[in-house]
């Protein structure tokens, strides 16, 4: 979509998502792999556009987050939406690494995840299929309130309850 | 018990919202069926051979007689008037609508109930002794412990799509009746060196395909620490479990690929980082939690006196003696006992229960319990905090409804999933199989003098019927489109977790029920005195009894 959810608005996406490894990346703000990105850090200090990479749910961030904190964009590929790896992901890059740029769901996700997604540290959800946006952004709102920690509430409810 | 207060209200009111939208738009078409598949599952709705089913949560066993009597309303209202109880301590009703299903739920809500992650690939729901409180040989109540989890796994949002689904059981007595060690996560409660409680953690034990008895990972657990490390374990289990095979999905399955050991210096290392942290448990909560959970006002009472009066009518009415045997346990206040009511009387599923009976326990829970109903994991209802005095009208007011039937521990209380009348996963038919069984053994005398036996029916390997730890366990299989039952021994679920070994070939319904007779016979011809079948089981060995139940016909 040419369109994505970010910060519960609807915004225009302006970045390729780069799917497989190259040398021959386009300009512009592009989203490469992990392994693009070792390879091709050093060469990209020129690039013209901004850069960020996609992680896909069963890489293991610990050997290779250090390098990918100062990016403004960290996308998590979900290859099926029920594969729920990528939660875990974006809360280790938010409560352990204090990554503070955007966290941006790609690949099979679907709208009934947004509330425990935005809960884990996602601020953005890029859907692969056409859906209306606005409509789908309410989701982000099916609960006022929650028991757990998590990144959007740094205390439990049992610490709130009046 | 747990009361909700505004927030507890608040959030299961927004599921129901949330579900009755995610309702409206598969029905008009905007959800795909893969999609909404784990969206209904996390709320209990299955789709089954005939009808959908809904499986509702009852945290921990417990419930209110006006939760009971909204169960047996819903039953009137939305199904055919009867509701089925597993063996996680939940009720489930066989022939809602879809369409109906957030209506439903909206009715749970009114009395603090609902169907979450009863179902699906998440955290389900916490099981306990279903004497819990009352136990004899209890260290400390487990169900504030429950609620505790409950809350915390409750809409997680970090684990609400894990590789395959994950069940929690608290244990708090000397003697285990949660089948701990056969849970994804077992927490035992223990007082260490020092007199502090904490917990001992278990994993990676489970039923189904691969049955295992689940493994020591931590010796002590201050008990502040425990929603952290729980956390922790699932973030493992989340990040690492197998999600390219359901069948190799359970967390027993990487903790054995691993090791014991190294699943738990994985969980230690990762605890390493949320120990500590705001999800710490503090005094405050502990206390608050537990004080909902505290003893009711007991009646000074001259037990002496009381039980001479018992016996007295006992030694007059030998229905009422058989049923103090086996459905009347002692509980550690003086003067009281918990009763168990029978939900396998012959003839009727195990488990199943009509709204009427719904009513009359709801209505013996306010004469007798305190309100208060418990449900079991052998799909029997536990009134706990019964006066003494109470019990031989109790006895009189559950045996016209169906609910004295005395064969609590028995052959005749069997553990039975619904089998291939109902579920799409089986394999093979488990209702009539346990009917035949209590049809067989319809002498009381009989059945009294075999004594403790835990016989259990599962329709396929998935093993809802918790086939691999019954003394005697059957299991459904499929044999070229015909159903066949294979029979397993010496399976147990109490401290010293077994499961059971297969005894031979396969074997036709027909003849299930005759090798059941056959095994019987060979343990009452070896058992030496008070020997229970488990026990003389495990002196003489499998072969004694494969011999005899396939030995050529003479």
């Amino acid at each position: 979509m040419h369109q994505l959810l970010k910060d519960g608005a609807v915004v225009n996406n302006t970045w390729q998502l780069i799917s497989a490894d190259t040398d021959d990346l386009p300009q512009g703000d592009i989203l490469i792999s992990v392994s693009c990105w070792q390879a091709q850090r050093h060469n990209l200090a020129n690039h013209a556009g901004a850069v960020g990479v996609w992680i896909d749910s069963n890489e293991e961030i610990e050997a290779f987050v250090a390098t990918i904190l100062d990016l403004p964009l960290i996308a998590i590929n979900f290859p099926k939406f029920v594969d729920g790896r990528g939660f875990s992901l974006a809360r280790l890059l938010r409560d352990r690494y204090a990554y503070s740029g955007e966290i941006r769901a790609i690949g099979q996700i679907i709208r009934d995840q947004l509330f425990p997604m935005q809960r884990c540290g996602f601020n953005a959800f890029a859907f692969e299929t056409e859906l209306d946006l606005v409509e789908a952004s309410k989701s982000l709102g099916d609960f006022s309130d929650a028991y757990q920690v998590a990144v959007d509430q740094p205390e439990p409810l049992f610490k709130r309850r009046a | 018990m747990y009361q909700y207060d505004q927030y507890d209200q608040k959030i299961v009111d927004e599921r129901v919202a949330q579900y009755r939208d995610q309702t409206k738009r598969f029905l008009a078409g905007a959800i795909s069926e893969e999609e909404f598949l784990p969206l209904r599952l996390q709320n209990g709705l299955y789709v089954q051979r005939l009808a959908p089913m809904l499986r509702i949560a009852v945290p921990y066993g417990l419930m209110s007689s006006l939760q009971v009597r909204k169960i047996a309303d819903i039953s009137r209202k939305f199904d055919k008037g009867y509701v089925h109880f597993t063996t996680r301590q939940n009720i489930q009703l066989n022939w809602p609508q879809l369409e109906e299903v957030p209506d439903i739920l909206a009715e749970l809500a009114k009395v603090q109930m609902h169907a979450i992650q009863t179902s699906g690939n998440c955290i389900r729901n916490t099981t306990t002794d279903q004497f819990a409180g009352v136990a004899s040989d209890e260290i400390e109540d487990p169900r504030p412990w429950c609620e505790i989890i409950r809350q915390w796994s409750t809409l997680h949002p970090e684990f609400a799509f894990l590789p395959r689904k994950f069940k929690i059981a608290v244990c708090g007595s000397e003697q285990d009746r949660a089948a701990f060690l056969l849970h994804d996560i077992g927490v035992q409660l223990i007082v260490n060196e020092a007199g502090e409680t904490g917990f001992r953690i278990f994993v990676g034990g489970g039923l189904g395909r691969t049955p295992v008895i689940a493994s020591l990972i931590r010796d002590f657990l201050p008990k502040e620490h425990l929603l952290t490390y729980l956390d922790a374990v699932l973030r493992v289990y989340n990040r690492y479990g197998n999600r390219d095979n359901k069948y190799k999905a359970r967390i027993k399955i990487l903790v054995r690929a691993w090791t014991p050991e190294v699943f738990a210096e994985r969980v230690e290392a990762e605890w390493q980082h949320l120990k500590d942290g705001p999800a710490t448990l503090n005094g405050h909560e502990i206390e608050r939690v537990k004080g909902f959970f505290t003893l009711p006002d007991y009646r000074a009472v001259d037990d002496k006196a009381v039980q001479t009066q018992v016996n007295a009518l006992a030694a007059e009415h030998k229905g009422f003696s058989r049923w103090l045997d086996r459905n009347v346990k002692p509980q550690k206040q003086q003067g009281y006992a918990c009763v168990t009511l029978s939900l396998k009387p012959a003839g009727v599923a195990p488990g199943d229960v009509t709204d009427r009976q719904l009513d009359t326990i709801a209505d013996l829970a306010d004469r007798y319990s305190f309100g208060e109903v418990r449900t079991t994991h052998n799909q029997n209802i536990v009134l706990a905090d019964v006066l003494k005095s109470d019990l031989f009208e109790l006895w009189q007011a559950a045996r016209p409804a169906g609910l004295a039937t005395p064969n609590i521990g028995t052959i005749n209380d069997m553990i039975c999933c619904p089998g291939g009348d109902y579920c799409s996963l089986a394999n093979a038919k488990s209702i009539p199989v346990a009917e035949a069984i209590q049809r067989k053994f319809d002498d009381l005398d009989y059945v009294y003098d075999l004594g403790d036996l835990e016989l259990n029916i599962s329709g396929c390997m998935n093993a809802c019927g918790h086939h691999h730890i019954g003394h005697i366990g059957i299991l459904g299989v499929d044999k070229k489109g015909e159903e066949w039952y294979q029979i397993q021994l010496g399976g147990s679920a109490d401290k010293n977790a077994a499961l059971g070994k297969v005894l031979g070939p396969s074997l036709s319904r027909d003849a299930v029920v005759d090798s059941i007779e056959t095994l019987l016979d060979v343990y009452v011809e070896n058992r030496l005195e008070q020997e229970s079948f488990l026990k003389t089981y495990q002196r003489i060995g499998l072969d004694k009894f494969k011999e005899r139940v396939y030995a050529p016909a003479s």
